[in-house]
């Protein structure tokens, strides 16, 4: 435990005060922080290496594709996908599932046919699917969740009909912490020949994930939240599905010749990268997933899975506090409400506490309003938060409810 | 006193405070104090939705003054718009529409007007300011 105390120091935010002490950052949820290896790559790259790849034929350009692309073979072992040209480079989750989304609708979706979501998805893995049905007058459907926040996986096999051409489901809820078993969603999918969208958005950087073992079809993420830098993001793809996918963007890159006549496209990866990518960002990527390589991701996991414990232990000792899902398996995360104090009430003098939460509706709207509800307070831990820091949180907490009481 | 004196006199209030948990305070307590807006007047006409927490503001006109009425479901909220209406209610409406609510960055709440922020309190200064504007048209007419 000792080793991951130490790795906090990696992270040049957390020595920073805001108003009093150093900052307790506890929305890793929407965002996570960056290491001084991760910081330094990118100023060492456009320092020395700054040029676009896959185009010149100078030592710079070279160099600059090399680490490109060695990203995407950290990120095939990380993920232990098939194929390192399964591994797509995206902006982010969101891009990675608008990409999916528009080439499998072009393809395989047809008027009435029925798209399989479920209730706890985040905005971004509803919206591309909704816009995908109003354009093919296609159906969504949606998996129900229990009272205490578990997925009604049973349900499922009320919903597959010979309509449904596809499933897309979060790995982890990003308001409520569950970890959804999607490995079973998959078996019943595949049982019945339905591809399944995995939004690994919220479990990449706390789960061992490999996609041959889960055998899902589609698995996407964003880098941010993987302590790497904005604007990344990954789409991983069975070949197959990605081999027999429309082009999404046109563009630079993604082509092998172009006439007015006629444009022949590349092949896999480089048919999904249209225009000069976020290059710089990418190779940084690889640094942040060596990052947990080098420091022993399973211990990374274990001591994050004692700091969520300890902090439900500690939140339900508090008797004005109700924690809203309770999950049988749960993630980093726990929401929660205060008796009688609205949360951006609680989150402003959080605040002023130098304590970061997120509060409202976490893009989440369908969810937090199946809790009859219109927003929570939002902890989302990683692992270079204390225990200590957990103990601050619910001495601030009883003081809020002094401040408002 | 007109706008600009109700102004300096927040900020003067303000003064005092060196700690920001002190002026969140008393934010909250005239959060707390505000009297609540009718029920009658909390209708989806007079809501300002923000992101996170919802704002109500009706507006009457009297003796060519505008008098504003307001709530919030958050209390911080409520106390910011408080001191809103301290500023511009009870003024003409040429007053209000030429005068900028400088006391908010004064008193060091600005954070609290960034677009981004979710509370709509930067629209609520907008439909006051709009009050004012159509109470002064229709008194053209």
């Amino acid at each position: 435990m000792d080793e991951i105390l130490k790795l906090r120091n990696d992270f040049p935010i957390l020595k920073q005060t805001i108003y009093k002490r150093n900052i307790v950052y506890f929305d890793n949820a929407a965002t996570t922080q960056k290491p001084y290896s991760v910081i330094n790559v990118m100023k060492e790259y456009y320092e020395k290496y700054n040029s676009n790849i896959h185009r010149g034929v100078h030592f710079l350009s070279d160099k600059m594709t090399e680490a490109y692309e060695n990203t995407r073979i950290i990120i095939k072992k990380f993920i232990n996908a098939k194929h390192s040209h399964e591994v797509i480079f995206t902006s982010g989750t969101t891009e990675s599932i608008n990409l999916v989304a528009y080439c499998f609708a072009e393809k395989y979706i047809k008027e009435n046919d029925e798209i399989i979501l479920t209730i706890m998805e985040h905005h971004s893995n509803i919206v591309p699917w909704q816009l995908v049905a109003q354009r093919k007058n296609a159906k969504i459907k949606v998996i129900p969740i229990d009272y205490s926040g578990n997925l009604l996986i049973n349900e499922l096999n009320n919903l597959i009909t010979e309509k449904t051409k596809i499933i897309a489901l979060t790995h982890i809820s990003n308001v409520i912490g569950t970890i959804n078993d999607i490995k079973k969603v998959i078996e019943i999918a595949h049982s019945n020949n339905i591809p399944v969208l995995i939004d690994g958005a919220q479990s990449i950087q706390h789960t061992k994930i490999d996609v041959q073992e889960l055998d899902c079809d589609f698995f996407v993420f964003s880098g941010h939240k993987i302590y790497g830098p904005t604007g990344t993001g990954v789409l991983y793809g069975k070949e197959k599905w990605l081999d027999d996918f429309p082009p999404y963007k046109g563009g630079g890159d993604m082509i092998k010749s172009v006439t007015f006549e006629n444009t022949i496209f590349n092949s896999l990866p480089l048919k999904f990268e249209a225009g000069t990518t976020n290059f710089n960002g990418i190779v940084a990527l690889g640094t942040a997933i060596n990052y947990l390589n080098k420091n022993n991701f399973n211990n990374i996991i274990n001591y994050e899975e004692k700091l969520t414990n300890y902090l439900l232990m500690k939140i339900m000792e508090l008797d004005f506090v109700k924690i809203i899902g309770l999950p049988e398996k749960r993630s980093s995360i726990v929401s929660f409400t205060l008796n009688n104090i609205h949360h951006y009430d609680a989150g402003m003098l959080l605040d002023k506490m130098d304590i970061a939460v997120r509060t409202g509706h976490h893009c989440a709207q369908p969810l937090i309003k199946s809790f009859g509800i219109d927003g929570t307070i939002r902890v989302s831990l990683a692992f270079y938060n204390t225990f200590e820091e957990i103990d601050y949180l619910c001495e601030c907490l009883k003081k809020v409810k002094e401040y408002f009481n | 006193m007109n706008i600009n004196e109700i102004q300096n006199q927040i900020i003067e209030e303000f003064s005092t405070f060196n700690d920001w948990l002190d002026k969140y305070n008393y934010i909250i307590e005239l959060g707390k104090n505000m009297p609540p807006l009718s029920e009658e007047y909390k209708t989806d006409n007079n809501i300002i939705e923000g992101c996170q927490s919802k704002v109500w503001l009706h507006a009457e006109y009297k003796d060519n003054k505008v008098f504003y009425y307001a709530d919030s479901d958050a209390i911080i909220t409520k106390g910011l718009i408080s001191l809103l209406i301290r500023v511009y209610s009870g003024q003409t409406p040429d007053d209000i529409i030429n005068t900028q609510p400088w006391f908010i960055e004064k008193i060091g709440l600005h954070e609290n007007l960034s677009p981004t922020r979710s509370n709509g309190l930067l629209a609520m200064i907008k439909k006051i300011k709009l009050y004012a504007l159509a109470f002064k048209e229709k008194n053209k007419q």
